[in-house]
């Protein structure tokens, strides 16, 4: 477990990295879901009303 | 053939309907490189070995100067429209656009570029390399920069907005004529670099007026 | 050509299409992420010469594949809604290019990560980290012309030639930047040393990318069906202006 998160020593490298890609990769998931959301909720309110 | 020619001629005496306008450009890429001088120090060896890319670099932010008004001042009176509907195709259009804006800006920098450069300590083995080079970089400027402008016509911050598409499509004549520059400079055969500059330029002139006709036809119909 | 595109280019058909398709893609990308990430940093050894360094490859090499990909795919939908007049063509691209930034960024980001313990320096103009940056200005760019307009349909159409524009400037921008890389390579090695293709090194790389890949699918299916959602709301709300 320690050689995991040393990385040989290279842990603030290989773990940034990492984090960089996840937190990028969640927040394109986060607002592309988020996106979707809004408009369905939206387009339900409009077309709810429409009747 | 003629009124491809007459276009030219026509915007050729819009924009020099005052002299001042021709210099601007050349006016811009001296100020450009003023400052770069002042930025980096006056040390000779220092400048000489940035004067290539520095002198191109100019040149290119020079020539993006006053795209934005390429087809402008034609799309707000209305005489695009006509033009789209004239007897010249559209990719002709772009092009006679395009050779008036090299005459303006294009030809005052390729003049200008050996004062630049040893402005910044270039040595004299490289001037006829590099102004060799800026003859056939100088008309890319001005196509890529004619597609840009046809794309930007009716968007809001259209001058900046140019600029920033143009350059990321000038960054290979940019790397190709600072090379072949470099190569003179340096004793080595400029010829491949020159070479690769002339590719571009023929491939620019094939497809940059048909890029630009296709934006004209979307801003125009 | 003209009877299978056009199946799918009706909007509700999309939709459906999207839906069904969706929980795949999204399953299927999880997985693939757990899997590649647990090659990536458990089993797979550290290099000879890179040390535990070489992990970063797992997560900078896809990113930069996709930020490729994507680019293609902005590019060949940008083709269709030119050539075929397709919406649907102009919507995909719309939707991939935020998703293809995203990828550059995780690439240059990575490729600085993993540049600084190998040549000490955060950035290094090799070929690959700089053509990256480049595609990055052209996706912004892409992002900064089609939102430059009132009317979204001239965005649109700007956009697909300047997405087409810089598709046929990648490779020459590669190119170019391969060459200016020859030309001033210093003394020392200045390209990425990759480590030789070993099959510890190709699965988590190809697991990784697989799930990139699949990712980018998901993400693209969810922008495109809110961007035909976004539509429909818009003609709504001039439907009600007018009436």
């Amino acid at each position: 477990m320690t050689e995991l998160l040393n990385m040989g020593g290279y842990a603030v490298f290989v773990w940034s990295a990492y984090g960089v890609t996840l937190g990028v990769l969640g927040l394109m998931v986060l607002d592309s879901v988020m996106r979707l959301k809004r408009r369905q909720a939206e387009l339900e309110r409009l077309e709810g009303s429409a009747e | 053939m003629t009124a491809f020619l007459t276009l030219v001629r026509r915007d050729l005496a819009l924009s020099l309907r005052q002299a001042a306008d021709a210099l601007v450009a050349v006016m811009f890429a001296v100020l450009v490189v003023v400052l770069f001088a002042f930025g980096v120090g006056p040390e000779a060896n220092v400048l000489s070995r940035l004067s290539a890319g520095v002198v191109w670099v100019a040149a290119l932010l020079a020539a993006m100067l006053s795209l934005d008004r390429l087809f402008q001042a034609d799309h707000d009176d209305g005489s695009l429209e006509q033009l789209a509907l004239g007897p010249l195709p559209l990719w002709s259009v772009a092009l006679a656009k395009a050779t008036a804006h090299w005459l303006v800006t294009g030809v005052p920098l390729i003049v200008a570029a050996p004062v630049l450069a040893l402005m910044l300590a270039m040595p004299t083995d490289g001037l006829t390399t590099l102004v060799g080079a800026m003859i056939l970089g100088t008309p890319c400027f001005s196509l890529l920069g004619a597609i840009g402008a046809a794309l930007v016509l009716g968007a809001r911050r259209g001058g900046v907005l140019v600029a920033f598409l143009v350059l990321p499509l000038a960054i290979p004549v940019l790397i190709f004529g600072a090379a072949a520059t470099e190569a003179a400079l340096t004793g080595l055969e400029a010829a491949p670099h020159l070479m690769l500059l002339g590719a571009c330029l023929l491939a620019t002139l094939a497809l940059a007026p048909a890029a630009a006709a296709a934006a004209l036809r979307q801003a125009v119909g | 050509m003209t009877g299978s595109l056009h199946r799918f280019a009706n909007p509700a058909r999309f939709q459906r299409l999207a839906r069904a398709v969706l929980p795949w893609c999204a399953g299927g990308a999880a997985l693939a992420f757990v899997a590649g990430l647990y090659l990536s940093l458990v089993t797979s050894p550290p290099d000879y010469q890179q040390g535990d360094t070489v992990r970063i490859m797992y997560v900078h090499v896809p990113a930069a594949w996709m930020a490729l990909g994507a680019y293609t795919t902005m590019a060949l939908a940008s083709a269709v809604a030119l050539i075929w007049r397709h919406r649907l063509g102009d919507l995909i691209a719309q939707s991939a290019a935020p998703i293809g930034a995203g990828f550059t960024v995780i690439a240059l980001a990575t490729g600085m990560l993993w540049g600084q313990p190998m040549w000490g320096t955060f950035w290094v103009w090799d070929a690959r980290l700089t053509s990256v940056l480049v595609l990055l200005f052209l996706y912004l760019g892409y992002i900064a012309l089609v939102h430059a307009f009132d009317d979204p349909e001239r965005g649109a159409k700007a956009g697909a030639i300047l997405a087409l524009v810089g598709w046929i400037n990648v490779p020459i921008v590669k190119f170019s930047v391969d060459w200016w890389n020859t030309l001033h390579q210093p003394a020392s090695i200045s390209r990425f040393a990759k480590p030789a293709i070993h099959p510890d090194i190709l699965t988590p790389l190809l697991m990784m990318a697989a799930a990139y890949m699949l990712l980018f699918a998901t993400l693209l299916l969810l922008r495109v069906r809110a961007a035909i959602l976004e539509h429909r709301l818009r003609t709504l709300a001039m439907a009600r202006a007018q009436g």
